[in-house]
């Protein structure tokens, strides 16, 4: 036993002696950092890290067997969900693995933002850790684009179509990231490229430098209200608190990590397990057109704001907004550097994360419903209500085959079932009169089109008789009040005698 | 030729410990190999140069391509597949594909027989991000699934957050069938934009005047 432990210590001193790498690695394990930061809310970092090595192995796993062409994509995550021992498996921990990966990564750098550890010395850290998330989420969308399904090759139309909005350049740059005339082989060739080869590698690249900054400047120091970060006394302060209560990284401060980034591993294991793989959904066959395309659920939101722009701000939109957003992040550190880390003193940062955080919750509520798209088959299969026919005349219910016909359930619900595109019926002689309803229908107006080119005269009147006996649950009927007091005369009241009594 | 740093027969009377022992310094005095050094160093930078030439030709050689490289003529069948007063759709396998586009070669189009030789052939592709737009006869409507954009029967413009109305192909009537001019996604920067976005947000006036005239009432 002791010779085996000998021989293998004779191993450990050979290759020891060549790498010299024990001293190095040692050193940074055990490098003092501040007690208080020893702390679960400082565990997401290294878990991204963790994720980004699951992500990197179950990646070269899936690659074995995907096949990279435009033609056979589709087929091969076919095959690797259903013929290949566990790739469902393996496509599902990718899958999950990849929207843990983004929301840790947002996790983590809500933390960093709100403990203020972006300020001096770790301002390139934070900017480093701006692409870091940017190529996480580059990452996200291409991989999306790999999983070569309906929603790849239309989420590819729409990343074209904003691309060519682009003053000036936007038609070369769309042939550039098409790789063509058409989304085909080349594009998905090119997007492989990007998610195998450029993105991994320089994020490679920026997670070691983003680490050995971490190593390099210290962990950052739980913030205390009034404790001011100057440059002038920050690196002394920080020396002084690690050199006295200091305590060592590893292990102090990594158990709690490791705990963490096995939990997450667990967690991503186990929704692969009960949810399975994402997709693919239908095949990317753009003759195909019964789709209803939508990105994953990182990118709902932007579908969600694509939808809600008004048409004329969108293309500013699209490009001034990511130049300001990621123009701010970036400055953040820079205009910010010094004052105070904690966030009881810093309330407008608490605000924005707020503000943030509820408005990108709402677009990707909104976007898992679109309200704004029309149902395509409402009209064909969701019926008019029983109740709404009830003791209708023959006209009415004439009308109620043509709210029927005409697609108007396609954007109009009837006993809340139908699109939201437009306002619900259920009440709309409530709140319209007749001749508003005809005028509506006809002409159009806001978001519904004229419809007066698809109806007959006969059809706009049984269509009228029917929704004005939609009143809710009996509410009375929308009046036009002008015409009332216009054709009683009451339009031209004469001063009352009050009031004429009180003048001079 | 001899430096004043490298050993010699001579002893030296005092020798500098930091010139000697610390390498910086004692490069610092190797002006020839410090010369040559830099010299390598553009040498590495006039190669770089030629080697970008054909790796950037290579990464732009699509951006340089123009639209009408990229488009043909090509048939979509008799026109007796189109009845008057009907929109249909129909497939076409794009004029230049390779051996990897696979399905995704097919593209698909809406063809509108107004009457006689008059013919809309509109592009799937919504006008405001590219989902494909579905026709409903009834309504005579185009609607996206994507964003609630929708359009009338004669393309335009008619709700949602498309800035014009759809994107249409050139045709031509040869013998008995239907040719367009096709070959590349429609976008609003190449030429499947005949008409300028913003142009159709003010009422297009063809259609109101089609309003008119097929007005029944």
């Amino acid at each position: 036993m002791a010779g085996m432990k000998q021989r293998a210590f004779q191993i450990y001193e050979w290759f020891e002696r060549r790498l010299g790498l024990t001293k190095p690695i040692s050193e940074a394990a055990a490098h003092p950092t501040p007690p208080t930061s020893a702390s679960w809310w400082y565990v997401f970092g290294s878990a991204a890290t963790v994720l980004l090595m699951l992500q990197i192995v179950t990646g070269i796993l899936l690659a074995l067997v995907y096949t990279a062409s435009a033609g056979e994509a589709w087929a091969s995550l076919q095959f690797l969900n259903h013929s290949i021992y566990l790739g469902w498996f393996l496509r599902a921990i990718h899958g999950w693995g990849s929207d843990f990966m983004v929301a840790i990564v947002l996790i983590h750098m809500v933390q960093v933002f709100m403990f203020g550890a972006y300020k001096y010395p770790r301002e390139l850290t934070w900017i480093i850790g701006v692409f870091l998330l940017l190529c996480t989420l580059g990452m996200a969308f291409t991989g999306q684009v790999l999983r070569f399904d309906q929603d790849a090759y239309w989420g590819l139309g729409i990343g074209a179509s904003i691309v060519s909005r682009v003053p000036w350049i936007g038609g070369p740059l769309v042939h550039m990231m098409l790789g063509g005339p058409i989304i085909g082989g080349q594009t998905l060739s090119r997007f492989f490229a990007l998610h195998v080869f450029v993105i991994p590698g320089i994020l490679l690249a920026m997670v070691a430098v983003h680490v050995w900054m971490v190593l390099h400047l210290g962990v950052n120091e739980w913030p205390m209200p009034g404790r001011i970060v100057s440059k002038a006394t920050y690196d002394r302060e920080y020396h002084e608190l690690t050199s006295k209560q200091g305590v060592p990284f590893v292990p102090d401060a990594a158990w709690k990590d490791a705990v963490f980034a096995a939990a997450i591993l667990l967690s991503v294991i186990a929704c692969a397990l009960f949810f399975g793989p994402f997709g693919p959904s239908g095949q990317p066959d753009p003759t195909i057109i019964q789709t209803a395309p939508k990105p994953d659920f990182f990118f709902l939101w932007i579908y969600a704001v694509l939808a809600y722009l008004p048409p004329e701000l969108e293309t500013p939109f699209l490009f001034i907004a990511p130049i300001v957003v990621i123009g701010a992040m970036l400055l953040l550190p820079l205009v910010a550097g010094e004052g105070e880390k904690h966030w009881s003193r810093r309330p407008v940062a608490v605000l924005m994360v707020a503000v943030i955080a509820v408005t990108l919750g709402v677009f990707t509520h909104l976007a898992t419903f679109t309200p704004w798209s029309p149902l395509m088959e409402a009209w064909s299969g969701d019926p008019t209500p029983t109740a709404y026919l009830k003791n209708r005349s023959p006209l009415e219910r004439q009308g109620a085959l043509v709210l029927q016909d005409k697609q108007c359930r396609n954007c109009h619900a009837l006993g809340g079932v139908g699109g939201m595109r437009g306002p619900a019926l259920d009440a709309i002689a409530a709140r319209m009169t007749e001749d508003q309803i005809i005028r509506q229908v006809l002409q159009g107006d806001g978001n519904m089109p004229a419809y007066g080119n698809a109806l007959s005269p006969a059809e706009t009147r049984a269509l009228v008789a029917f929704l004005m006996t939609l009143r809710g649950n009996n509410l009375s009927p929308a009046i036009d009040a002008s015409h009332t007091l216009t054709q009683s005369g009451a339009m031209h009241v004469p001063v009352p005698p009050a009031l004429s009594a009180k003048t001079p | 030729m001899t430096n004043a740093n490298e050993p010699s027969g001579q002893p030296q009377p005092q020798p500098s410990p930091s010139s000697t022992t610390v390498p910086e310094l004692r490069t610092g005095a190797h002006s020839r190999r410090a010369f040559l050094f830099k010299l390598s160093l553009y040498l590495n930078g006039a190669v770089g140069a030629v080697l970008a030439v054909p790796i950037l030709g290579y990464l732009l050689g699509p951006a340089f391509k123009k639209d009408s490289s990229y488009k043909s003529w090509i048939s979509l069948g008799p026109v007796s597949n189109f009845p008057e007063g009907e929109t249909r759709l129909v497939d076409y396998r794009n004029p230049v594909t390779t051996a990897s586009d696979g399905e995704t070669g097919n593209v698909a189009c809406w063809v509108r027989h107004i009457q006689g030789n008059q013919f809309q052939v509109f592009a799937i592709n919504c006008a405001h991000l590219g989902c494909p737009v579905r026709w409903f006869e009834q309504s005579k409507l185009f609607m996206c699934p994507c964003h609630g954009g929708a359009y009338y029967e004669d393309g335009s413009r008619a709700s949602g957050p498309p800035e014009r109305g759809l994107f249409q192909y050139e045709f031509s009537i040869a013998g008995n069938n239907l040719m367009i001019n096709a070959g590349q996604m429609p976008t609003l920067s190449n030429s499947a934009c005949l008409k300028k976005p913003l142009v159709q947000i003010a009422p297009n006036p063809s259609t109101q005047d089609q309003e008119k005239t097929s007005w029944p009432a």
